[in-house]
């Protein structure tokens, strides 16, 4: 039976009223008045030194204010990197400067050189022609490889080499893990690319700075998924601002998908040029702009090998990669190849060893960070891939191999450094191939057979870490941040709830499902709770939402400040009832006595905190309001198990997806609709990633994908039809560790899709008599027909 | 700079432009219509997509003098007179068809220019349609459902089929 509200409600979103109607506030509907605007020039060459900008001419054309270069930001901070890796040796990683404005070198294509500040953005558009750069090209580096077998061409000619890092993990396994490789019984090995992604939110990025004079209050407007981090890295690091006189502001903000994570340019920018120009001065970016100064995502090329012994179970696992850092060091770039991507390849298997290597790799491109999923889709493309090759060389079941490799007992220890607490992966295998009626296939597969078509069926597994954690044990690790998040509930004298949480939402619907959450504890109608978020100024500090970890971690901080305000509400309660403490409960609104009929509704407690003239005043405090700070003491796992078919064109190449079922195990779940909405949106950002999105560069650093007529963003006609397309989150082994007992779900359909049609396709061409191992993303139709030409 | 004059959601609308200035420009700086987003410069995106004389067009591809005496209706004129959600609006909210809800302005005026033409279409002609219309949140399973829904179509009948 469905629930109409709190916890497992499929609750209507109450934000999407204002969606619907063109209400939404997002930071580019923010216009401030006597608003200036900025037009940054970038470089069009991937690599040059930068010998002179001759701003004269700009300066003195109709409507500009001032015109900014590098000079002007001497004085400043680089951008910050939050996290430092430290690689094989025990070295840090080599950290470049990253400024502002490109100062004596130009890396990457899009950099800014320099930025013009006018009342209008035409007119800031037209000085910046005016802008004479004097460039010297200089060849560069683009293949990873490359940059790392010479110095000829260096991306930083202050470090000793294009290399950030070679990290070793667990470096301490490593000799085992050689000597389990020389015992196998089998060993497979596979040598892939994880392709270059651009997150492509639809909003792009808009920053908005004003200052006021009188009190030389900063404030920052910007599309953020964490506005907080935005403060403390830019404040602390870059302007040297204290937080106190700096306010960031992320209001609707339209997508997030991890690029809108980071600390950018252009946000410090606009921060110090309000200040520098008195007014307040206004980036929206275009398309264009987002693609070559948005950082990407993914872009790893890796070598994985799989030992099994005569039995078939997997003895060890090695991998080599090479992860693309760009031509800067991004906010969290360093953290992504290594911490959330070595501690993933055990996946859902008891593989014993494990030995994972990581160069990490400055190039003449694009800073290249998280996007979704950000580290555990490439983790799991690679297992997943090199098992089901195993399977193919060994003849058997690719479903078989991995039930019987997969890990049953719980908590479970991996060789790579973390503990699952929970799950139960042939569950969630069973229910994926009941939803995908595998039995049904090769019925199916003659079907298509008789229309000329290949037929390939495809399965996956995959674990994914969230929200992650503990903060203490990641500062060990490298990040310079903690990783807590917080809320304050403020009840008010009539008894309405605001919730102010730290955790952002950009997409997820947090202002309907946090409020179904304290809807729940208290037993009070959703609509009594407003969810405020987005605004340093009256939210708790928090670390934002990424990594699909807000119900985890924001959702637990808003528990235990719920909490809080229960055991105190009940004190009041006590008081007022005239009865013990111990004999109160609270249910559906109402403080009783245990075992009487005595009661006192929720609005009558709330009003005595307020209006305390029957009130334990010597005991406690008026008022309710509480803070809860909740640092969490384990990542959470959530697993699954997706299946795909694909039917290939063998005369073009072209891949159809007929098919697609996934059985993920979120442990407990807020709301159903927005769940399934979550993995929907995932699996369609996976599919395209497998299918067709590819950022790519040509030798000169030259960004071929530039615009939504180069880079393939998946559409409606590209994705499967409701009629053979489930998504299910029935298996549920909650959380054992948060208060919810839940594990996050933003991800999960990014992390578990790309391997699954790639399994697909792959099948189906070996059912066509092509001796095709694998495939790299995306397989466009000319890929696929060149590899069934052999 | 030049004068134009249109309707915009029923009520005259008058201003001073250049002449390069977009329509979705003009509704968005001008007349402080926000509700039209601008998601791309490159015409791919159908986040800016209102209706002119009645028809579907990108608010980014025609100069606002290029739309000068006609009835331009943007997202902000789509609700009921009593200010509740129309059908469309409804069904996107019911069926969780928007997620960060930048594109739904665009999707919802594309849905109600496809309803006009096809009042009951299939999924794969919903899906057709909406070829012009990106989404980077839903992966547009949700925002079928909910154009069909509109339509009067038993969605859960369709899926199940
Ligand atoms: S903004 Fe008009 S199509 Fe993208
Ligand atoms: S709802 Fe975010 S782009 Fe469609």
């Amino acid at each position: 039976m469905p629930k109409d509200g709190g916890i497992g409600a499929s609750s209507k979103r109450r934000e999407d009223v204002r969606f619907l109607t063109g209400a939404g506030n997002y930071t580019d509907d923010i216009n401030i008045r006597g608003q200036a605007h900025v037009f940054f020039l970038r470089s069009d060459v991937a690599h040059g030194t930068l010998n002179a900008v001759n701003t004269a001419a700009a300066e003195a054309m109709p409507g500009v204010v001032k015109v900014f270069t590098g000079a002007d930001f001497e004085a400043v901070g680089g951008m910050p990197c939050g996290w430092q890796v430290t690689d094989k040796h025990g070295e840090p990683m080599q950290e470049p400067r990253h400024p502002i404005l490109a100062h004596g070198k130009v890396r990457h294509v899009g950099e800014p050189i320099a930025a013009v500040v006018a009342d209008t953005l035409e007119q800031a558009r037209d000085a910046a022609e005016a802008i004479e750069v004097d460039i010297t090209e200089l060849p560069a580096v683009i293949d990873m490889k490359a940059a790392v077998a010479s110095d000829d061409v260096k991306v930083h000619d202050d470090l000793t080499s294009n290399l950030c890092y070679d990290w070793g993990f667990v470096e301490e396994n490593k000799a085992a893990t050689d000597e389990a490789f020389e015992k196998a019984a089998h060993v497979t090995t596979l040598e892939l690319v994880n392709n270059r992604l651009v997150a492509n939110p639809m909003e792009p990025r808009v920053a908005v700075g004003d200052y006021a004079r009188g009190t030389q209050d900063h404030t920052l407007y910007t599309t953020s998924q964490n506005p907080h981090v935005i403060r403390l890295l830019m404040g602390a690091f870059v302007l040297g601002i204290p937080e106190h006189k700096l306010r960031v502001v992320a209001p609707d903000v339209g997508g997030g998908f991890g690029t809108k994570i980071f600390h950018y340019q252009e946000e410090a920018f606009v921060t110090f040029a309000a200040k520098a120009c008195n007014r307040p001065v206004k980036w929206t970016s275009s398309r264009s702009e987002a693609f070559m100064s948005d950082a990407h995502g993914r872009d790893h090329v890796t070598k994985i090998e799989l030992a099994l012994d005569a039995e078939h179970n997997f003895t060890a696992v090695r991998t080599e990669t090479f992860a693309n850092m760009g031509a800067y060091l991004s906010t969290f770039a360093p953290s992504i190849p290594t911490w959330l991507h070595g501690t993933l390849m055990a996946g859902n298997y008891k593989t014993p060893l494990i030995y994972v290597n990581v160069k990490a790799v400055f190039t003449n491109t694009v800073p290249v960070d998280a996007y979704r999923g950000a580290g555990r889709p490439e983790a799991t493309f690679q297992l997943e891939r090199v098992i089901d090759k195993a399977a193919r060389e060994l003849g058997v079941d690719p479903v078989d191999l991995r039930r019987q490799n997969f890990i049953t007992e719980f908590p479970y220890a991996t060789p790579v450094a973390v503990e699952y607490d929970t799950g139960d992966y042939h569950a969630t295998m069973d229910k994926v191939l009941a939803l995908s009626d595998r039995d049904g296939f090769a019925a199916r597969r003659k079907e298509s057979e008789a229309k000329g078509k290949l037929r390939g069926f495809g399965i996956n597994c995959f674990i994914e870490a969230c929200g992650i954690a503990p903060s203490n044990l990641v500062g060990q690790l490298g990040a310079r941040a903690g990783l807590y998040e917080s809320a304050t509930v403020r009840v008010n004298a009539t008894g309405g709830l605001v919730v102010m949480t730290g955790s952002h939402s950009h997409g997820q619907g947090h202002e309907t499902s946090f409020a179904q959450v304290v809807a729940d504890m208290i037993g009070i109608d959703e609509n009594m709770i407003e969810i405020v978020h987005g605004d340093t100024a009256n939210t708790p500090m928090g670390m934002g939402t990424y990594g699909s970890r807000s119900i985890a971690v924001g959702g637990s901080a808003m528990v235990r400040a719920t909490e809080k305000i229960i055991a105190k509400a009940k004190k009041i309660a006590s008081h007022l009832l005239e009865a013990s403490e111990s004999d109160i409960e609270l249910k559906d609104g109402a403080f009783s006595v245990a075992g009487t009929d005595k009661s006192v509704a929720w609005g009558d407690v709330t009003l005595a905190a307020y209006v305390p003239h029957n009130y334990p005043l010597e005991d406690i405090e008026p008022g309710l309001e509480e803070t809860a700070f909740y640092d969490p003491s384990n990542f959470t796992y959530p697993a699954g198990a997706y299946t795909c078919e694909v039917e290939v064109d063998p005369a073009t190449g072209e891949v159809s997806i007929e098919r697609f079922a996934s059985a993920d195990d979120f442990g407990n779940v807020i709301n159903p609709m927005i769940v399934e909405g979550q993995v929907h949106g995932g699996i369609a950002q996976g599919i395209g990633q497998a299918l067709l999105e590819n950022c790519t560069y040509d030798e000169n650093g030259q960004l071929l994908s530039a615009s939504y007529m180069d880079y393939a963003m998946p559409r409606a006609d590209n994705l499967p039809e409701m009629t053979h397309y489930v998504v299910d989150h029935s298996c549920q082994t909650p959380c054992t560790h948060n208060p919810l007992g839940v594990k996050g779900c933003g991800e999960a359909g990014a992390i578990g899709s790309p391997p699954t049609v790639i399994n697909a396709i792959i099948d189906a061409l070996q059912s066509g008599g092509h001796k095709v191992d694998h495939l790299d993303m995306p397989a466009t139709p000319a890929r696929v027909w060149a590899a069934m030409q052999g | 700079m030049a004068q134009v004059t249109m309707t915009v959601n029923g009520k005259a609308a008058t201003g001073d432009i250049e002449g390069r200035t977009l329509l979705s420009a003009f509704l968005r700086e001008t007349l402080n219509l926000t509700g039209t987003h601008v998601g791309c410069d490159t015409s791919q995106c159908g986040a800016c997509v209102v209706h002119v004389d009645g028809e579907a067009v990108k608010a980014c591809t025609i100069l606002a003098a290029e739309a000068a005496g006609t009835e331009v209706t943007t997202i902000e004129g789509m609700a009921n007179a009593d200010g509740s959600l129309n059908v469309i609006q409804q069904a996107f909210q019911d069926h969780h068809g928007l997620q960060c809800g930048f594109c739904t302005p665009g999707m919802v005026m594309s849905a109600a220019a496809l309803l006009k033409e096809n009042p009951k279409p299939s999924e794969a002609e919903v899906r057709d349609y909406l070829e012009g219309n990106i989404c980077r949140c839903t992966g547009y399973h949700n925002i079928v459902k909910a154009i069909m829904a509109a339509s009067g179509q038993d969605v859960a009948a369709v899926a199940a089929e």
